[in-house]
């Protein structure tokens, strides 16, 4: 599956409390959270991301609390993808079972600039940054968790 | 023979009935225990409509607590509610704590017995590592593994590497359990132990109460760990006795199991520890560090809600005042704890100090109510996080202390400690 979208550009730990703030959290309607999304690091992402636009973290992104709001909140405002030199690992978890898709690339993430232009081949792991000309390979998922993926999700298709 | 495993290993291992695991394995494992909150549980029976699934795997091994907005602070988060009591009535959930009889779900389900040494437990909020103390192997997933989990009593896991954490020596008096986490999410960054294990052990362990081990595994997860965990010992069971109801498993680790890493802490050398805005990793000595002045304290939460912390305040409030401009808002994790600290006048205590007593909640520990604060100000809380934002407005700051440092700042109206008092 390819990926084509401009960069929203971020640093190193990017938590949920800023992806969506708890004070947004007493509902767990997505298109509601989406309009709240990155508010507290950047209020104008909501009004300025596009369907398709890719998140580029730093290191340990999406670090705090296990609200799976976070990645929902990303998902529903449009982006395709986050690529972070690492995520915190609940998050990473949440991502891979709400079929998010997401890639560790610390290269990718340092030369990247907001605004960049970034295409992905979900399935060879493969990163190419329009903009710089510069390309990035990244370790697939392992097999079991490509399967949850491919399913769309952890629920589907479990047979109870 | 079974290679030489971490005691989270073990646990994983024995669960997914396997003779061993490898750090980096994937494996799927059967859950003695799922949790979910008011903010969490509603996502994941959301899910599960969504998929059609309409049972759960055991109606007495899923836990449901309403503590994060309650009692609800407005319509939506009491609707929020509202779907997580109707779904524990449909399916008849055993261990579903609302108003009257819930506390903060990391200091409840340890006190109802509903955790216990040697148990695997998955819970949607990222705190559910505090059940190391008792020798568990648990840890924080989203809302979805908590559906997966509801259903099927089963989770995937990668089986994490370890870092060892040996203790040694005998802490100072009001040094407790959370100016050792906080000195060593120091040492290793927010990130340092992401996707492993924290493993607590050596000589020092037998100086920490088994409130100070809650609150040491409980901010685990601010180093970015899976999990944290000792090994259950006498401390342990004497908790777990009279509470929990299943067979204690008094696993160790194996001599030969890999570490990738051993962080060794003098606990005798450690001095009352304050982490300042906005990482729990940007640790000072609370005596060093000025006169900042602070709006508000907070002395609560899942780290630092328990019985012994609120002594420990309540020994500094005596006979004292809150400082004039100050709000103190106390907040006891459980009713057994609200209740065991009105009997030993400790509510009193603080009243007349000029504090506040909540009933039990999350509440400002993330933003949600009970001590939201304004533009610029500042607060000393005993709870584990002090992102931006966090507690409120995002030019507001927190800083993370001891309950002693908390109530000691609340009388001197700035940060610090008793060797400030009379200055």
């Amino acid at each position: 599956m390819d990926i084509k979208g401009k960069v929203f550009k971020y640093g190193d730990n990017v938590d949920t409390d800023v992806i969506i703030p708890a004070r947004h959290l007493n509902t767990s309607k997505p298109e509601e959270l989406a309009l709240h999304c990155m508010e507290d690091i950047d209020p104008d992402f909501a009004k300025n991301v596009q369907n398709g636009d890719i998140i580029v973290g730093g290191e340990n992104f999406g670090c705090g609390s296990s609200r799976e709001h976070a990645p929902l909140s990303i998902k529903a405002s449009g982006v395709s993808c986050v690529i972070a030199s690492s995520f915190a690992r609940i998050f990473y978890r949440n991502s891979i079972n709400i079929g998010l898709p997401i890639l560790e690339c610390a290269q990718c993430s340092h030369d990247v600039k907001s605004g960049h232009i970034i295409r992905v081949d979900l399935d060879s792991g493969k990163i190419v940054n329009e903009t710089l000309g510069k390309s990035y390979s990244t370790q697939p998922f392992p097999i079991e968790i490509q399967d949850i993926i491919s399913r769309g999700g952890l629920l589907k298709g479990i047979g109870i | 023979m079974a290679r030489a495993m971490t005691l989270s290993q073990k646990i994983l291992a024995l669960h997914a009935h396997l003779d061993d695991v490898v750090a980096g394995q994937l494996i799927t494992a059967d859950l003695d225990m799922v949790l979910g909150n008011d903010i969490t549980s509603p996502v994941a029976i959301g899910e599960l409509e969504k998929a059609g699934i309409e049972g759960v795997f055991d109606s007495k091994k899923i836990s449901i607590v309403l503590d994060h907005f309650t009692p609800n602070k407005d319509i939506k988060s009491a609707e929020q509610c509202k779907k997580c009591r109707t779904f524990a009535r449909r399916f008849d959930i055993e261990h579903f704590f609302d108003v009257g009889d819930m506390g903060i779900e990391h200091a409840l389900l340890p006190e109802k017995g509903l955790v216990g040494a040697g148990d695997l437990v998955i819970g949607a909020d990222s705190h559910t590592c505090t059940y190391g103390a008792l020798g568990a192997f648990s840890t924080g997933v989203g809302s979805t593994d908590m559906a997966y989990g509801m259903a099927t009593g089963k989770a995937w896991f990668k089986v994490p590497s370890a870092i060892k954490v040996a203790l040694q020596g005998k802490p100072a008096e009001n040094i407790s359990g959370k100016d050792v986490i906080l000195h060593l999410i120091g040492i290793t960054g927010v990130d340092g132990a992401l996707y492993k294990s924290l493993e607590f052990t050596g000589d020092g362990v037998k100086h920490l109460g088994i409130d100070d081990r809650f609150t040491i595994c409980n901010m685990a997860i601010e180093a970015g760990a899976k999990n944290g965990i000792f090994e259950c010992d006498e401390v342990a069971e004497a908790y777990m006795k009279d509470r929990y109801k299943g067979k204690i498993r008094r696993l160790t680790a194996d001599n030969d199991a890999e570490y990738e890493r051993t962080i060794e802490i003098d606990l005798s050398r450690l001095s009352p520890t304050v982490a300042c805005p906005h990482l729990p990793s940007n640790v000072k000595n609370a005596d060093e560090l000025g006169s900042i002045a602070i709006d508000q304290v907070v002395i609560g939460s899942c780290t630092n809600g328990r019985i012994s912390d609120l002594r420990t305040a309540a020994k500094i409030l005596e006979n004292r005042k809150v400082a004039k401009g100050v709000r103190a808002i106390v907040i006891p994790a459980t009713n057994e704890v609200y209740l065991e600290a009105m009997r030993e006048g400790l509510l009193e205590t603080f009243v007349k100090a000029g504090a506040i007593v909540s009933t039990p909640t999350c509440g400002p520990c993330l933003g949600g109510h009970m001590g939201i604060l304004a533009d610029g100000e500042k607060c000393v809380a005993t709870t584990n996080r002090n992102f931006v934002g966090r507690m409120g407005h995002i030019t507001s700051e927190i800083y993370l202390a001891s309950p002693y440092v908390a109530a000691c700042s609340a009388i001197l109206g700035y940060i610090g400690t008793e060797r400030s008092f009379g200055k």
